[in-house]
């Protein structure tokens, strides 16, 4: 009973992974740029909302609501200037632009805010509290809303791609974006948009974080960008479905390694993660191809 | 180099013709049979054809002035250079039709009205104003629309969805996605199937369409016949006086010289980014369109003194 408990726990987990991950998958999807920077922008967004909570006291569940949009703002103007002007000389430069942008957050934020780590505690004491099944099987509140907000975030998304008419820019632009010059479409206007909503997603996703763990300036990297990753290949680049599924499969497994040996946590994580690579390659659920 | 030379009429010449036809540089897509469609109706007023015809032409085309005007554009891919100071007006209503060999210059010269290519000199006008610097997606909004070679459709995308992508920014105009389901009869009914379940004519419909509903004033054409058979080529091509109809322009490229010639109102022909011919298809023969088209400084007959 107790490895359905953690298997449990895992498959909820794994809704904080698919967010995290989404927006990586995004930004590779449309503009095929790998946003090495990911895993900091998470972090920001957990230290954004520690400040912005701090002014405005407003309850930790309802920072997001000025933290998202503040992301995505920053994530348009970040992909209009420095990462188009990357994209403008090579898919490489980007590579190493936002690698750049990564050590430069982590670097700021040791030097303004020190290396101690930060949480954001909820205080509704409902969330705090969890629910059991039957005697052995007990299950966060936190955690399951964590789940929710994922499923919901990726149903919306996948939503507004599929049907809204700056979705099916962001498809066409994906597809072909000189083609779609020659419709009058101003594709970096349309990255801008796909960048905003990477940022906003990884900002929601640093502040669930936040409030299921704690951070600290290098997080990012060391934890966040390298799970995100790991859900994106195990599930298959571009499907968001497929991001889901990939954090679900990463958190089991950490959940599974972890009930093997507590120092194995994180290895049966990649081992998973290895294993999708060798053997399937393009990912559990694979996108529809565009040859 | 742009001034062909009027050829001798000399009607037949299989042996002359058959020796230029068999130069190594005969690419694949030119169809000899068509350079000689229309030769009945060439054949009068030879030697003041050029200068003549140039004069009538002017005085009905340029009423009211080129809706597209290039002049003396040069265009570089790196150190190579692909377009050496071509010019050319095209009047409204007009089927402009550029053909060359491959390598000509013709996508280059089509690509950098659109936009897609930095001229490195001369100047491009629509409507009177220089549009040389403005970007291509600017460009499509005010009425410069392109059909790239190859079609380049959003892959993933369904036809309707094309549509509803080349409609996003869409001028005033005739043209809806309604009206392209009408032209293309079988489109509605596959609106909802991904463009890479189509044929390539289909494709190629569908790349048309996209163009269409923006409602160009100027629609070019690249290479619309590129990876088509003949009897979808001649159906696409078909449609163009419909097209036609409802008042735009257009400026192809083909390397397909008999095609060209069947719908062209007017005809420049590219060699190796230098205007080699220009006029309208009735007044040019085909000896001299063979000519500028390979390269040859005179027509088959005069091949002998040249070698000499």
């Amino acid at each position: 009973m107790v490895w359905i408990n953690d298997i449990i726990t895992g498959i909820l987990i794994g809704g904080l992974y698919a967010l995290f991950a989404c927006g990586l998958s995004l930004m590779f999807g449309v503009m095929k740029v790998i946003n090495l920077a990911h895993g900091d922008l998470a972090v920001i967004g957990g230290y954004i909302a520690v400040g912005v909570i701090a002014v405005t006291h407003i309850p930790v569940l309802w920072s997001f609501v000025i933290v998202v949009p503040l992301m995505a703002v920053l994530g348009y103007v970040l992909q209009r200037t420095v990462i188009q002007a990357a994209l403008d000389r090579s898919i490489l430069t980007t590579l190493l632009v936002t690698f750049g942008l990564s050590v430069v957050i982590e670097n700021g934020l040791l030097q303004f805010e020190s290396a101690n780590s930060h949480s954001l505690g909820v205080d509704n004491a409902i969330i705090t509290s969890s629910f059991s099944i039957g005697s052995q099987i007990t299950v966060a509140y936190l955690l399951l809303l964590i789940f929710v907000v994922a499923v919901v975030v990726l149903t919306g998304l996948q939503y507004f791609l599929s049907r809204s008419r700056y979705g099916r820019l962001i498809r066409a632009v994906a597809d072909d974006k000189e083609a779609a010059q020659l419709s009058g479409i101003d594709y970096r206007h349309v990255f801008g948009i796909a960048a905003a909503i990477a940022f906003g997603t990884v900002a929601l996703a640093g502040i669930a974080y936040g409030m299921y763990s704690q951070f600290a300036p290098t997080t990012g990297t060391d934890t966040i960008l390298l799970f995100a990753f790991a859900a994106v290949v195990i599930g298959g680049l571009g499907s968001l479905w497929g991001t889901l599924l990939g954090g679900v499969v990463l958190g089991v497994a950490q959940a599974v390694g972890a009930q093997i040996s507590g120092s194995d946590e994180f290895l049966a994580g990649y081992i998973v993660f290895l294993a999708v690579l060798v053997l399937r390659p393009q990912g559990l659920i694979a996108r529809r191809s565009t040859s | 180099m742009s001034e062909p030379t009027p050829s001798e009429p000399g009607p037949g010449e299989p042996e002359g013709r058959g020796a230029a036809w068999t130069s190594p540089r005969e690419p694949k897509g030119a169809a000899s049979p068509g350079l000689r469609s229309d030769e009945g109706e060439t054949r009068e007023g030879d030697a003041s054809r050029a200068p003549g015809g140039e004069r009538d032409k002017q005085s009905e085309r340029e009423d009211r002035g080129p809706i597209l005007e290039v002049r003396e554009l040069t265009v570089h891919h790196g150190q190579l250079q692909a377009l050496d100071h071509v010019s050319l007006r095209v009047f409204p209503g007009e089927v402009y039709a550029i053909i060359g060999a491959n390598g000509a210059g013709k996508s280059t010269l089509l690509r950098t009205i659109a936009g897609l290519h930095r001229p490195t000199e001369g100047s491009i006008l629509f409507d009177g104003t220089n549009v040389t610097r403005v970007r291509p997606e600017r460009r499509a909004i005010s009425g410069i629309v392109m059909v790239p070679e190859g079609r380049r459709l959003f892959g993933s995308l369904t036809v309707e969805e094309n549509l509803q992508v080349g409609a996003t920014y869409t001028r005033k105009g005739p043209w809806t996605i309604e009206r392209v389901y009408e032209l293309f009869a079988w489109m509605k009914d596959r609106r909802a199937q991904r463009t890479e379940q189509l044929s390539g004519g289909e494709q190629q419909s569908v790349a048309i369409g996209r163009a269409l509903v923006a409602n160009p004033r100027v629609l070019l054409l690249d290479e619309l016949s590129l990876g088509l058979a003949p009897v979808v080529v001649q159906r696409i091509y078909g449609m163009l006086p419909q097209i036609l109809a409802t008042g735009l322009t257009v400026l192809l490229v083909e390397q397909d010289v008999s095609q060209a010639l069947r719908v062209a109102s007017h005809l420049q022909c590219l060699l190796e980014g230098r205007t080699t011919l220009e006029g309208k298809p009735s007044e040019v023969t085909p000896e001299e369109v063979e000519a500028a088209y390979f390269g040859l400084r005179s027509a088959p007959a005069a091949e002998g003194s040249e070698e000499a």
